[in-house]
This record gives C-alpha cells, sequence and structure tokens, in this order.
C-alpha cells in the first residue's frame, strides 16, 4: 500500500513494474489513470470552452490521510495484494496524467473493482480542488452529482 | 484556532489561512461559520452558500452540530474535485 501526492510526473510502466516485481503471487493488475481533457463538459458550455491548462491545489495533511484511509478501505474490502495512488497537484497541460491508481491481487474481479472503488472514493473524498484555465478565463471546477452516486455504489459495501 | 481556506473560499476570502479567537459563544461549526460570514464583505460572500461548504476539524470531515475547540484547525472549502 502507497499513496503520493507530487507535483511531478509519473511514469505508469516504472509504477506498476516496481508494484509488482517478485510478487508472484499477484495475477491481475488494475490501472486507473486520469488525464487533464482540453474541453470543458459543463451543460451549456460544451465544446464552447477549450481549457489550456490546469491547477490543482490540495489540503496538505489531509489529503495523505484520506488517501490512507480510503486505500485501507479498499483492502478490507478485497484481497488485494498490493496498491498505489499517485495524485499530482500544481499546474498541469491538456493530456497531462492527474492521478494514477493500481491495484494488484491474485483474480482479476478482486483488482478491478478495488480499483473502480479506489477513484470512486478518491474523486468524492479526498479534498483536490481543479481550477481551469479558459479562454474565459480561470474557473473553479464544480462538484458532479454523478461523480456522488458512483461513490455512493459503494457505502454499504 | 487556526482557519485555513481552499478553492474560491480562499480567493473570495482573499487569504489561505489565519488564525482567530472566536467569542466563547461560537461552539459549533454552525455558529462559527456564522460568526465568520459577519466579518466582511469577502466571508459573507465565500459562505453565502452553505450548501457549497465543506468543514473539517483537524482535518475530518465535520457537520454544523461538530464542536469546535481553541487550538483546533479548522478548514473550510467547496466540494471536492481531484481525480
Amino acid at each position: 500500500m502507497a499513496i503520493r501526492v507530487q507535483e511531478e510526473d509519473f511514469d505508469v510502466g516504472a509504477e506498476i513494474a516496481a508494484l509488482t516485481r517478485g510478487r508472484t503471487e499477484i495475477g491481475g493488475v488494475a490501472v486507473f489513470i486520469g488525464l487533464v481533457r482540453d474541453f470543458i463538459e459543463d451543460g451549456d458550455a460544451k465544446a464552447a470552452a477549450e481549457i489550456h491548462g490546469m491547477t490543482l491545489e490540495h489540503y496538505p495533511g489531509m489529503t495523505e490521510k484520506m488517501l490512507t484511509r480510503i486505500e485501507e478501505e479498499a483492502n478490507r474490502r478485497w484481497p488485494i495484494h498490493a496498491s498505489l495512488i499517485v495524485h499530482r497537484v500544481g499546474r498541469l497541460d491538456p493530456g497531462d496524467n492527474i492521478v494514477l491508481v493500481v491495484c494488484a491481487a491474485a483474480h482479476r474481479e478482486d483488482a478491478l473493482q478495488a480499483c473502480s472503488f479506489l477513484i470512486d472514493w478518491l474523486k468524492t473524498k479526498a479534498p483536490f480542488w481543479k481550477s481551469e484555465q479558459t479562454a474565459q478565463g480561470e474557473k473553479w471546477v464544480k462538484a458532479k452529482e454523478s461523480d456522488d452516486a458512483l461513490a455512493a455504489r459503494w457505502e454499504d459495501g | 484556532m487556526k482557519l485555513l481556506y481552499f478553492a474560491w473560499l480562499r480567493t473570495r476570502i482573499g487569504r489561505g489561512e489565519e488564525d482567530i479567537e472566536p467569542p466563547p459563544e461560537v461552539a459549533t461549526v454552525a455558529d462559527l461559520l456564522a460568526w465568520l460570514a459577519a466579518r466582511g464583505a469577502g466571508y459573507a460572500e465565500a459562505l453565502a452558500r452553505p450548501d457549497l461548504v465543506r468543514v473539517a476539524v483537524n482535518q475530518e470531515f465535520a457537520g454544523p452540530d461538530t464542536l469546535v475547540h481553541a487550538g483546533d484547525e479548522i478548514a473550510l472549502f467547496p466540494p471536492v474535485t481531484g481525480g
């Protein structure tokens, strides 16, 4: 289990290799990678606004605490052998990596479900905020109800 | 009591953190938000939509009835948008 919050980019291949090296009990690895999109999906503004960049802010201290707790919860619910969350902060450009979630288990279904759970809970519980740069100026991203609904799927597990 | 502000709460209030000493009648998160909103235009604007303000007391999510104490670290921020 590991979590990291960093400004630097991450190398997905190297991260997975480090996580699984020598761990021959692992039979499946599920990965989610979040990237910076270049358009806004916000109701009427759809396709109207291009995103030139993004700045990610977080609450140092609480972020690490929440990510650790979410990861512990995933380990409680599924028999996962290794997991990793890396989340970037600071200024990012379209196409840049934002977040990496990796879950490794003996079987694919545990890895896939734990990975899905981790990103769903991260999106609604970890204190990060995105601000997008568009031609119309800088705009804080609004939280989506659809993200709350996805996170709620896992509430009573 | 140390207050931290993030995202648009920070930009509207005009600072990221401050040390404050609210009066003794400020016992809960709800009391604190009401007291803060009366401190000035930036605070009033930032706190005008309570449904969009989340609060953490000592880095744990808190509700309106959560008690606040001298020495606490209290963060105010909008719903989170990471990932």
